[in-house]
Parts: structure tokens; C-alpha cells; sequence
């Protein structure tokens, strides 16, 4: 039982608008179009520093979760900042609710804004768990079809970059693509009709795109990144860690959004597997997985087929990579999707990897560091490295471990 | 003979304390040299590569950097890096390649490289600072230098456990054993064997050190003790434990060896150049504004607050009535004698060195001497973490709890305070008051203590004394801006800052800044500066450094009030309380002349946790006891053994539950099954009992823990910063291999039992999930069955189904019917409903015990297993000790409604945490103490909230937090204080 909040109405819809913290740059600059495109007037908030950091910690509990402190601080910061009318703003969080503390986001914003006097402030959670109720916000089943494609775009559009960017000639290149790709699909979905022979033949024009750009032929280090969901995209959170990575001289590779979308659908199946729990939810899911992972299939195919860049991983091959490692019951968090992404990374050729995660964070414990030994006896040559963000930690010690890790790749080569 | 050398090569290693630099030609080393910088990194650089200017002359070399602070130097320079773990790795493949282990001690860094069988480099996480910096702190701390504190080592007789994590946390444990009059010698050795013993855990992870180790970097090459330590922990001969020569440049040297593969030559005068010109040239942005504008500015502020001051009386022209006020606390000890009319008549302040009772005596004896017959001295009171020890020693009049002491005090400075701050050397303490009473009590946790020791300790590694060091950074420009956490981040954001260019002025400003910021954010928590009040008053040592104080009024953006004793105000307070006497029954100067006090240890075996005492002896046979956590120890238990303690029962309820069965079992003929008693099995040890005994099998619970249970399981623990109830139960699981069982089981359970009254009912993600971290890390787990399947406990059907998918696989050979388990499944949950109802029942009868006899309640919550003995340390006996009747949050939590909460209210544990303090603030007579553990993000959530439950209906809200430490003289003040504000 909770107490009351303060809900979104279908006044606010009128002229409000929602901010939204960034976490993947290009997903969500085409989510955020989409979504104002369906009248939903909405914001990314973009903005970074340390004072972010700072207004976070002195708004939330000091021991709570990173993310939580980051994404807290920004809002706050931005209703400070003077930029908006604050009695026509509301917030949006996504969460996917479950046993970590992480579902607690929600009500953890909600009592800072009243500590920093924003109590008025209505804050929505993105949930496909549907754990509120906001009259103002309703996802139609339009909304959710795009959303799903600007979520493949997203990660087509970065796995592309990723692979081009410490390779291009003209400095600069990969990025520009990126972003005018992106910029031409938001202006897509402004017209009305998405079918998704139009998406496939986008992939293959994206894919053709990048094909285009002129690559040095030269070795680098392969390095992974995977983690708790918000520090491993964000970077604000994680410092900056990709552009860092590409400036020490590696290729990066980030596994996609999508895989934590059907991480997230998968669970409920095995919730109804290992516990008989949901039965009815079961086998809708069932379907959804289903259809998801056939979309994934499909751009898998259509990346073979128009180049030689490394597609995603299919996701019902990742399940079952953790056989003998952890069990498909550990959904916490990221849960088993972390060990699983660690392997996947094994496998595809990329054996050194940074594990990002806010310092103390329940699940990783198990999922991310409690995996490590067992990943090493199985894999020699993996080269992993546990990296915990934090307000107060330092970026000189995360790069120093970062360069060990770096250093080792070298002897791994 | 430098004619001949055709190739030179330079490493250069800053690290966070020292300079190495190493000159070679054709691979070897022509000239080394070590110095320590003090924050002047690039200036030490270019000095130290001056003296090798007549070496090299104008030839060319190739050159390499390493180490913490050479990160940024080489970024800023454009100069080559090489990390400093891969440059030792270099050094060793050259100079001893059949090493099989690196050990390397840093200033503030430890690695670890595995030569053989797969080669692997470690480095310590973000949380650990056991390492160069903290041997540093550790000395300052017994008053000694490294050098002495390290011959001492060698003589020691035993050893003390302090933990190993964290230097703060190892701080906590250090300072009860001087107080205790534990000696020096063994305090240091037990202090290596800290840093020892973190390394090994917290690096090797379970790794095995064996073979030939090599010991590099400076720690381990100027402290003998520490050698010592490490030769016996791990076993090793004279022959397989390596000390070279080299230990203090291993990293330049790799670094060195590293240039050889770089083609870019330089020469001399560019070198130098380019590390000039990188001089400054980067300000980090993350500066915070001056804290002083100008002379004139500091100029009023100093006179503002030298009109909060006490007159002082010469003593040797006062004749009448005194009052003597004693403040005993963890490093000093204060003494104010006052007179009739509240004036000063003598202070004293100093550390206690160790041996507060002795400085106490030396003292009467001088106040003995200026009173003279003049003055009468009428009363005595003693307040502080050492109150009992010199209130038993002298005789002294009152014992006064420290809130008390302060805020008598502090009322004196300014009639209508509202709010007490007090950071001390090692403590940081707030009160609020409301109405005239102490209303709130915030006392810092043992990982944030950013106190004053820390800002000295840090003087003295940057080779200033504290007063200096404080009165730099009254004028720095740019204080850097290092955040509000813990001393070893802190320790990081320092090196940043270095690497960013700052000066020592800037460092020291912004030191002082961090520890205000950790005590208003961190320990009061609160969110805008008018929360803490509007009448303030500062004190403690600390607030004498002007900068912190500036720093904290620009914080608040308010004046405050520092009285000019604000180191004194504990004895000042306890003088002023002790004003209501007429005649002082202390100890006279004859007394005293022929006072003796020697002290021995020893360990009490009243009970599981076999508390170390310390039993001190005074002239004429007069014993007093400290470490005891009961007063079983004292010899006159029998008649508080009596109050009701629910932990007590809940602990003899689990650990004889063969005795407590209620169902009839069959002889145990299919195997013996082990179940460690830990984490979630404190709950549903009963149901698991009654499955696998209604099965035919013999069922091992593990014993209770204690320290020694951690320390078998403590090499194979893979994240260092997982909640202490986690980390025991790698014990547990050693324990009952040992007992020799078939299988052990400990299920994966995502949702808990099903109260019906929440969201949700899950359990943490480390309750649920750590049997896979168990099953992936402990090797010894391969001489049994693991069986962690995920089981659902709320569908009794779902339950019966799964657990025989378990059964064929794990006991294929057992042949046991799907009938037996459902029967089983039936008698497991009749034993674990008669627990539960047990539990109730007995909170009951304790809530009605108590109220017959007008006794206070209080309500020990946190989560099942905090009643373990070496978790909970005993806690819930110092409280019966205290008077009160403790029951736990789960025999009392029906007695409430279920509450609206602002969270997500969906784990079993917490919806009845959140129940227990609704029946505590809807009754007088019943307080709530919350246990938390370190580490636990959950509780994050939890303790707001049930704070906010608690002071909704304006009930005070205790947190103790717990970890490996014991530190149970806090907690007895934080007790003692909420039951000084209780009667008040």
C-alpha cells in the first residue's frame, strides 16, 4: 500500500511538458520526437556536470543507487535552472519494477521534490509493468509499435558507429552519420503510416550508409561494455566511458536496448516456468517474444547480408549461454543478462570487457562480480575489469583500472 | 662508461605519495632514486630529473611515465604512459621470472599480479584502503612514526582482530584496544595483520599465493612487521618470500623497460619543457569559490566569534567553591575546573595517549595542588567514551551521557539553541532539541568519519603540522571541490586534484569543505540548511581550524555560534552538571599518590560471543571490566538474564530446532543434508528442517557465527562490498563441509513468503540469488551436492512439483515418491507456522511482561538474520543490560495495522519492519532500534521511511549500523542517549 501521488491528468496533457533524463543519446532523442509527434509534449534533458551530482546528493539518501542520485539531481537541477515554468513540467522515469531497489526510483524522486519544494511536480513511470495510474499518459498501441522501431534504430544506429568510429579516416564521420540518421528518421515518423517494409529497407540504407565511410585498415582492441543498464549507457554516469575507451585507441561494443527489452519480457516466461506464476500473462508474453525476437532475426539478416559488420547477438542464443554459470531465475536488476552479455562478448571475439556498475549495487554482486571467476576458469582469455561509479569516486582511479585492463589486452593480442 | 651505452631509457613513477625515478642504459639500471613529492608533483619531477641532467648530458632517450599522478602529467605533457601494474609485470619478467606471485603495496593503491598458470594483474576497488595511507593513519593514530610503530610490531604477543577492509573501519577497532590499555606492539601488529589479511581477501579472491612471492613497493619495503606478517600468513620460507632490492622502483623501472619498445627519442632540455609547460596548465573546472575575500573579511569573522567565550578566573587568587568536569573521550581528554560562578578557573586538553587513566590521575594531582585550601572542591562528573573506566578509577561524583554534557553546555553559550554540531577527532555528533529536550541524536557511521584526525593525518603525509596546514587553506583561491564521502575517496579526489594542478592551499580549503558538507549531508541528512535550525552552536576540536568553521557557515549561509572552548565544552558541560552537588566523594591527593591502575585482557566465554575484555585493576583491589557487551562478564548477570530478549529466543529457538520439532519425524536413513544458518535460512530454516527430516534425512545446521566463521570463508568472497550477513555465509558453507554432509541447500527464493498486506513480497537481491555467487566461487563446494534450485514457497502445489524435479536430480537414487514430498512440503510449513506463531506468541508475552512491571521495550528490527549473534554483536544484550525488554520486529509487527508508505512497499522483511514502527510510535512505552547493515542498498530506502513512521508520531529514531566491526562503545552511547532523552 503506498500513499497517494500526484498523477498527470488530461488537463496537464494540454501544456505540459515532460522531461525526460537522457540515457542513450540517439534512442532517445527518437523516442522523445515520437512521443511529441502523438501530442505528448516532452523534453531529454541533456544537461551535465558535477553540480548535477551534487544537487542529487543533497536531495536523496547518500547510500542510495547511483542512477538514482544522477537522475534525481538533473531533475532537480533543471526545475531550478529557471528555464521552466514549473507548475507546467512533469517528470518521466523509466523503471521495470522487480525485486532490486531500482523500483524504488519512483518514490525516491517523488520525496526529494518535496524536500526541494516540487512536491506539485507530477512524475509519470514508464513502466510495462503498469504499476500507476497517470490519465494524462496513455501509450497507445500506435505509440508502442514506434517506439519499438526507434528502439531497433537506436541500436543499429550505435552498433554501426561503434564499428566505425576508431576506424574512420575523416575524424568525425561515424558521429555526423549517426546523428543525420537520426535527425531523418525523426522527421519520418512525423508522417503518418509506419510499415515495416519501410523500416527494413531503412536498415538497408543505413547499413549502406556506413558502409560508405572510409575505414583505416588497422588492428585495434576490442573492448565490451556491459552493466547496470543506466551506468552502462549513460554518460553522465559512467564518465564518459565510451569516448574515453574510443580516445585510448579500441573499438567499443555496447549490447543493445533490445536485449534488455526481451531480457525483461523473458522473465515473466520464466517466472511462470520456474514458478507457475502467471499463467494467462505467460502465454501473451509467449507471443511478444516471439515477435520481438523475429524482428531481431530479421535485421540480424539483412546486417549479413549488406555488409561485413558484426550483427547483434540473437537473443534466444544469449539465453542460453549461461548454462552452467547462473541460473535464469536471477532477474534482479539485470540479472542473469549481465553474465550472459559477458559471454556473448567471449564468444563474438571481444575478450576484454568493463563491467560498470554503481558502487554497492545488490544484483551485481552476483550477477556481475560473483561471475567473474567462473567466467575466468571457463574463458582464460577473457580480461574483465569491475568498474563502480559513484558521486564521490574518482575518474583518475576508474581510468587507471581501465588502462590495466587495457594494458593486459595488449599482452592478450 | 657511459661512452659505450648505446641506448638510454627513462621511467618515471609519481604515485600518490612518492617520485621513483630510474635512469637505464642497454636494460640496466645506471641511477635510481625516491623521493616522496607532497602534492608538488611536476615541480618534484623536474627537480629529480635535474640530478640526472649530468648523467645523460645532451643524448637522446626514449621515456616512459607512470603511476596515479604520472596519468595526468604524461596526458598534459604529451608524453608516453604505461600503466603501473603492467610496469611491474615488466620488471618481473626481467629481473625474476620464476616469480609466481607479485605482491606491490602502494601509498594508496594494492596489486596483485599472478605469474603462473594464467596470468592475472589485480588492483584493489574504489572501497579499500588498508594500503601505504592507512599504515600512515594507523601511526599517527598510536602517536608514533611508521618507523617506530614498526619496531614495536616485532615484539608483539598477540594478536587483536581489526578489520580488514577499510582504513576507517579498521580506525573504530583500533581505538577501543588503546583505550582498553591493549599495547602498542600488539595494536601495530594487529594493524599489519589487517593490511595483510585485505590484501589476501579482498585481491586473490580465493586465489591460492604460493610459490616464490616477490613483496614490492614502499610499505613493504621500509616496514619489517609487515614482512612478518605476510611470511606467516601465507605460509612462506625464507626462500619463496622475496624482498629485492628494488621493491621501492619495481614500477619506474617497468617503466623504463617499457621505453625500450618506444621509438620516439627525446632529449633532455624538451623533456623538461614539456613537463613545465604542462605546469598549470590545466585548472580543473571543479573549484569552489575562496572562503575568505580579503584580511578584512577574515579579520571580522575572527572577531565575531571571540565574543562566545567563557571568563577565565586566575586560580591561584580564587578562593571558595569548584567544579570539576571531566570529558574522557576516544583520543583526548578534556578537564575544566570551574567556580562558583561558571567561570574558568583551569582547562586542560591533550591526547590520552592511550592511557587516559593516567593522565587523569597526573592531573587531579596538579588541580590537587593550585586549589590549595582555598578552594573546596563540591562536585565531580565524567562524560565520554572512557566515563565508566574514570568514574570506577576516582570516585568521581556523576557520570553524565555525552548529549547531556554537551547540551548543558552549549545551553550556556546560547539559551535558545536548537541545534549542537560537534565533529570531534574521530566522531561526528549532532543533536537537535526541541522544547527544551534533546530531540533528534545523529552520530556519524563508521564509514563516513571525514573527522578532524582525517584533515591531521592528511597534514602530516603532505609534511605539514595541522595548524599550518589549516591556515593554508584559510587563503587558497580555488579550494577543490572533493566531494562528501569517506576518507578514501576522499584520498582519491585528492589525487585527482594533484593531477588537476592544485596547490596545497587549495587542498586544505577544500578538505575542510568535505568534511562539512559530509556532516551536514552525510550524517544530519539534511536536504536545505534551514532543516538543522536557525540557533546553531559548533563544536569539537575541529571547529577550532577556522576554515571548517568558515566553511560551514558559508554552507548553511548563516552565522553560528563557536564558543572559545569548543574543544572543551564535554568537561565544561559536565562541570556545569555537576553544580548540583554539595560534596565531591573523588579520590583525594593521598589517594591518589599511592593509585595504582594496571590493566590485563581476557576473553569472557559467558556466551557465543566470547567479548574480549579488558580488566582493569586500581589500588586496593577495586576491578572494573569494559568489552562487555552483557554483564554476564561481571559476574552479576543472573538477575538482568531475566528481561525477555526475543533475539535470545529466536536464536535458541533455531539453532536446538531438533528440540522444538513438532512434527514426528522417521529415522534419518537417505543421507545427511547441511543448511547453513544464514542470510535467509534465519527464516526458513523450519520449513526446510521439516522437508528434508519428514524425507528421511539427517539435517546439519551450521552454528552460529562468529568472527572465526568469517575468517574461514573470507578468501573466497568475490565483492568486497556486499553486506557482512553475505559474507558470512562462505563460513557456513566451510563449516558444513567440515561436518562432512552429503548436500548442502540453500535455495534460490525471489519471492518470499506472502503476507498479504504489501505490493509485493520479495526478497533482496542477495537473499535470493547468492547460492549462485556460492556455487560460482567456493571450490569447496565441489566435495558436496550445491542444490540452490529457485522455488516457489507461496503455491504448496508449485512447491511439491518443483522440489521433485530436485529430488530426481539430485537423489535419483533415493526413490522418493511425489507422496512423501507432498507430506513433507505439509509438516515443513506446520514447523514453520508454529516458528512464526512461537515468535508472536513470545512478543507477546514480553510486551505484557513489560508493561506489568513498567519496564521499556525496545523493539531490535532489521531483517531475520541480524539476530545472529556475530551480525547483531551482541546488541540486543548491551540493551537488555540497559533495561530494556527487546523483542524483534517480527513478533510484534500484527500488533499493528499494515501502514501507508511513500515506497514501494514489496519486500516480506521490510513490510514488517515498516509494521513493528507503527506499533512503536502508537505506544509509549515502546521504542524502535534499527539495525542496518553495511552495504545494504535496501536499507537506503528503509531507514527514511521508518524514520519518517517514527517521527510522525513524534518518536525519536536510532540507526545503528553494523558491519565486521564491534565498535559497541558507540553504540552504548547512542543507547544510553536515547534513554537519557527518554526520561528527560
Amino acid at each position: 500500500m503506498q500513499k497517494e501521488y500526484v498523477s498527470f491528468t488530461k488537463e496537464m496533457k494540454k501544456d505540459y511538458t515532460i522531461l525526460i533524463p537522457n540515457m542513450l543519446p540517439m534512442h532517445f532523442t527518437l523516442i522523445s520526437k515520437l512521443l511529441n509527434n502523438y501530442g505528448i509534449r516532452n523534453e531529454v534533458l541533456f544537461t551535465k556536470g558535477q553540480h548535477i551530482k551534487e544537487t542529487g546528493l543533497k536531495y536523496t539518501h547518500n547510500d542510495a543507487c547511483y542512477p538514482a542520485i544522477i537522475v534525481i539531481g538533473q531533475f532537480i537541477d533543471a526545475l531550478q535552472s529557471g528555464k521552466y515554468d514549473t507548475h507546467k513540467v512533469a517528470l518521466m522515469m523509466f523503471q521495470t519494477g522487480g525485486g532490486c531497489r531500482a523500483s524504488n526510483y519512483i518514490n525516491l524522486i517523488r520525496k526529494a521534490l518535496k524536500r526541494a519544494g516540487f512536491g506539485y511536480v507530477p512524475v509519470i513511470s514508464f513502466s510495462f509493468a503498469g504499476l500507476e495510474k497517470h490519465p494524462g499518459f496513455k501509450l497507445t498501441l500506435p505509440i508502442l509499435h514506434r517506439m519499438m522501431y526507434a528502439v531497433f534504430y537506436g541500436d543499429l544506429l550505435m552498433l554501426l558507429r561503434n564499428q566505425c568510429r576508431s576506424y574512420e579516416i575523416n575524424a568525425g564521420e561515424s558521429e555526423a552519420l549517426a546523428q543525420k540518421w537520426t535527425n531523418r528518421l525523426v522527421e519520418e515518423m512525423e508522417k503518418d503510416r509506419v510499415s515495416y517494409k519501410r523500416v527494413k529497407k531503412n536498415y538497408k540504407l543505413i547499413i549502406e550508409d556506413f558502409n560508405k565511410i572510409l575505414r583505416k585498415d588497422e588492428k585495434r582492441v576490442k573492448v565490451g561494455v556491459v552493466g547496470e543498464i543506466y551506468v552502462k549507457y549513460s554518460p553522465l554516469a559512467n564518465n564518459d566511458l565510451e569516448n574515453f575507451l574510443v580516445s585510448e585507441g579500441a573499438e567499443v561494443t555496447v549490447p543493445g536496448l533490445l536485449d534488455f527489452m526481451l531480457y525483461c519480457v523473458y522473465n515473466s516466461i520464466a517466472d511462470y516456468k520456474l514458478y507457475g506464476r502467471g499463467k494467462v500473462k505467460y502465454l501473451g508474453i509467449k507471443l511478444i517474444y516471439k515477435f520481438l525476437l523475429h524482428k531481431q532475426m530479421d535485421l540480424i539478416n539483412i546486417i549479413k547480408e549488406n555488409s561485413d559488420f558484426e550483427p547483434p547477438t540473437y537473443f534466444d542464443h544469449t539465453v542460453t549461454l549461461i548454462k552452467g554459470y547462473i541460473g535464469i531465475g536471477t532477474k534482479m536488476g539485470e540479472g542473469w543478462l549481465l553474465t550472459a552479455e559477458m559471454l556473448e562478448l567471449a564468444e563474438k571475439g571481444v575478450p576484454n570487457i568493463v563491467c560498470t556498475q554503481p558502487f554497492g549495487c545488490l544484483p551485481n554482486h552476483i550477477c556481475g562480480k560473483g561471475m567473474m571467476r567462473p567466467i575466468k576458469e571457463k574463458n582464460p582469455n577473457i580480461n574483465i575489469v569491475a568498474i563502480d561509479y559513484d558521486a564521490g569516486a574518482t575518474e583518475v582511479n576508474q581510468e587507471n583500472r581501465i588502462k590495466l585492463m587495457l594494458a593486459n589486452s595488449k599482452d592478450v593480442d | 662508461m657511459t661512452e659505450k651505452i648505446k641506448r638510454y631509457t627513462l621511467g618515471i613513477d609519481i604515485g600518490s605519495t612518492t617520485v621513483k625515478t630510474v635512469l637505464c642504459g642497454d636494460g640496466e639500471i645506471i641511477y635510481s632514486k625516491y623521493r616522496r613529492h607532497f602534492s608538488k608533483v611536476r615541480e618534484v619531477a623536474l627537480e629529480m630529473l635535474e640530478e640526472i641532467h649530468p648523467i645523460i648530458g645532451d643524448k637522446t632517450f626514449t621515456v616512459a611515465l607512470s603511476g596515479s599522478a604520472g596519468l595526468g602529467l604524461a596526458e598534459s605533457a604529451g608524453l608516453p604512459f604505461v600503466q603501473e601494474v603492467f610496469a611491474t609485470g615488466e620488471t618481473v619478467k626481467r629481473l625474476a621470472p620464476d616469480t609466481s606471485v607479485v605482491i606491490e603495496l602502494g601509498g594508496e593503491d594494492a596489486k596483485i599480479i599472478f605469474l603462473q598458470g594464467g596470468t592475472d594483474e589485480r588492483m584493489n576497488g574504489s572501497c579499500a584502503g588498508g594500503t601505504g595511507a592507512f599504515i600512515d593513519q594507523m601511526a599517527t593514530l598510536l602517536d608514533m612514526s611508521v618507523d617506530e610503530m614498526d619496531k614495536a610490531s616485532l615484539s608483539h604477543k598477540r594478536i587483536y582482530p581489526i578489520a580488514s577492509r577499510c582504513g576507517v573501519f579498521a580506525k573504530t577497532d583500533v581505538q577501543p584496544l588503546l583505550n582498553q590499555g591493549a599495547t602498542k606492539a600488539d595494536v601495530a601488529a594487529s594493524i599489519y595483520q589487517a593490511v595483510v589479511n585485505q590484501t589476501v581477501a579482498g585481491l586473490a579472491q580465493g586465489r591460492k599465493i604460493s610459490g616464490k612471492v616477490l613483496f614490492l613497493g614502499g610499505p613493504l619495503f621500509y616496514c619489517h612487521g609487515l614482512r612478518e606478517r605476510f611470511k606467516e600468513t601465507l605460509k612462506l620460507s625464507d626462500e619463496e618470500a622475496v624482498f629485492p632490492e628494488y621493491a621501492l622502483i619495481s614500477v619506474a623501472l617497468g617503466a623504463a623497460i617499457y621505453a625500450e619498445k618506444l621509438n620516439e627519442e627525446i632529449g633532455f632540455s624538451e623533456l623538461c619543457d614539456k613537463i613545465r609547460s604542462s605546469i598549470g596548465s590545466s585548472v580543473g573546472a571543479n573549484r569552489l569559490p575562496a572562503l575568505f575575500e580579503d584580511d578584512a573579511d577574515y579579520d571580522a569573522f575572527r572577531e565575531r566569534h571571540a565574543r562566545a567565550c567563557v571568563s577565565e578566573v586566575d586560580v591561584s587568587s580564587y578562593s571558595g567553591n569548584a567544579y570539576l568536569g571531566i570529558d574522557c573521550g576516544s583520543t583526548t581528554t578534556k578537564m575544566v575546573l570551574l567556580s562558583e560562578n561558571k567561570e574558568i578557573l583551569y582547562s586542560y586538553y591533550d591526547s590520552n595517549k592511550g592511557n587516559p587513566a593516567s593522565i587523569v590521575r597526573e592531573q587531579l594531582l596538579h588541580i590537587y595542588g593550585l586549589m590549595g585550601d582555598r578552594i573546596k572542591l563540591c562536585g565531580s562528573a565524567v562524560t565520554g567514551y572512557g566515563e565508566e573506566l574514570i568514574k570506577n578509577a576516582f570516585g568521581v561524583d556523576i557520570g553524565v551521557v555525552e548529549t547531556i554534557a554537551h547540551y548543558t553546555a552549549a545551553k550556556h553559550f546560547m539559551p535558545e539553541v536548537d541545534f549542537i554540531l560537534d565533529i570531534g577527532g574521530q566522531d561526528i555528533k549532532c543533536f537537535r532539541i526541541r522544547n527544551g529536550a534533546i530531540d533528534g541524536i545523529m552520530l556519524n557511521e563508521a564509514c563516513s568519519s571525514g573527522c578532524g584526525s582525517f584533515i591531521e593525518t592528511f597534514a602530516r603525509s603532505m609534511g605539514y603540522g595541522i595548524d599550518e596546514f589549516a591556515k593554508k587553506g584559510l587563503w587558497s583561491k580555488a579550494p577543490v571541490n572533493l566531494g562528501s564521502r569517506c576518507t578514501v575517496f576522499m584520498n582519491s579526489s585528492v589525487k585527482q586534484s594533484q593531477r588537476d594542478g592544485a596547490t596545497v592551499e587549495d587542498i586544505s580549503a577544500g578538505l575542510s569543505v568535505s568534511v562539512v558538507k559530509n556532516a551536514i549531508y552525510k550524517v544530519i541528512r539534511a536536504g536545505s540548511p534551514d532543516e538543522l535550525g536557525k540557533n546553531i552552536v559548533v563544536q569539537g576540536g575541529t571547529f577550532y581550524n577556522d576554515a571548517v568553521l568558515r566553511a560551514f557557515e558559508r554552507e548553511l549561509g548563516r552565522d553560528v555560534v563557536r564558543p572559545t572552548i569548543a574543544g572543551l565544552m564535554g568537561a565544561y558541560g559536565a562541570a556545569l552538571y555537576s553544580m548540583k552537588l554539595e560534596k565531591s566523594e573523588i579520590l583525594d591527593a593521598s589517594a591518589l599518590e599511592s593509585f595504582e591502575h594496571t590493566s590485563k585482557t581476557a576473553i569472557c566465554h559467558g556466551c557465543q560471543n566470547n567479548c574480549h575484555l579488558t580488566v582493569n585493576v586500581f589500588s586496593g583491589g577495586k576491578k572494573f571490566i569494559s568489552g562487555n557487551r552483557c554483564e554476564k562478564g561481571l559476574g552479576l548477570g543472573a538477575e538482568l538474564e531475566k528481561l525477555p530478549n526475543l533475539h535470545h529466543f529466536k536464536r535458541s529457538y533455531l539453532t536446538k530446532i531438533e528440540s522444538k520439532a513438532v512434527c514426528e519425524y522417521p529415522e534419518a536413513t537417505r543421507g545427511t543434508v547441511g543448511l547453513p544458518l544464514a542470510l535467509g535460512m534465519y527464516e526458513l530454516l523450519p520449513l526446510w528442517y521439516g522437508i528434508f527430516r519428514s524425507l528421511g534425512f539427517a539435517v546439519k545446521i551450521s552454528p552460529m557465527s562468529s568472527k572465526a566463521t568469517y575468517e574461514k570463508g573470507q578468501f573466497t568472497i568475490p565483492s568486497d562490498t556486499a553486506c557482512y550477513p553475505a559474507k558470512l555465509m562462505h563460513g557456513h558453507i566451510e563449516e558444513l563441509i567440515e561436518m562432512g554432509v552429503d548436500a548442502i541447500f540453500y535455495p534460490c527464493i525471489t519471492y518470499n513468503i506472502d503476507e498479504g498486506d504489501t505490493d509485493n513480497h520479495y526478497n533482496c537481491p542477495v537473499v535470493a540469488y547468492y547460492s549462485e555467487l556460492l556455487g560460482g566461487n567456493m571450490d569447496s563446494l565441489k566435495k558436496a551436492s550445491f542444490i540452490y534450485p529457485y522455488l516457489n514457497i507461496n503455491k504448496k502445489k508449485e512447491l511439491v512439483k518443483e522440489l521433485l524435479g530436485v529430488f530426481d536430480l539430485y537423489f535419483a537414487n533415493r526413490a522418493i515418491t511425489k507422496q512423501e514430498i507432498k507430506r513433507a512440503v505439509d509438516n515443513g510449513f506446520t514447523e514453520y507456522n508454529a516458528y512464526m506463531d512461537a515468535v508472536k506468541r513470545e512478543g507477546e508475552a514480553a510486551v505484557k511482561w513489560a508493561r506489568e512491571r513498567g519496564k521499556r521495550i525496545m523493539i531490535l528490527a532489521g531483517r531475520p538474520y541480524h539476530i545472529d549473534s556475530e551480525v547483531g554483536h551482541g546488541i540486543d544484550k548491551l540493551a537488555n543490560s540497559l533495561g530494556f525488554v527487546v523483542v524483534s520486529e517480527d513478533s510484534v509487527f500484527h500488533l499493528a495495522e499494515p501502514v501507508t508508505v511513500n515506497v514501494l512497499n514489496q519486500w516480506t522483511y521490510h513490510a514488517r519492519l515498516y509494521r513493528a514502527a507503527r506499533f512503536a510510535r502508537e505506544n509509549s512505552d515502546v521504542e524502535l532500534v534499527q539495525l542496518v547493515s553495511f552495504g545494504c542498498g535496501v536499507d537506503a530506502i528503509t531507514t527514511d521511511e521508518v524514520r519518517s513512521i517514527l517521527e510522525d508520531g513524534g518518536k525519536f529514531y536510532t540507526q545503528i549500523k553494523i558491519d565486521e566491526i564491534t565498535n559497541l562503545g558507540a553504540v552504548r552511547i547512542r543507547l544510553r542517549s536515547l534513554m537519557g532523552a527518554l526520561e528527560q
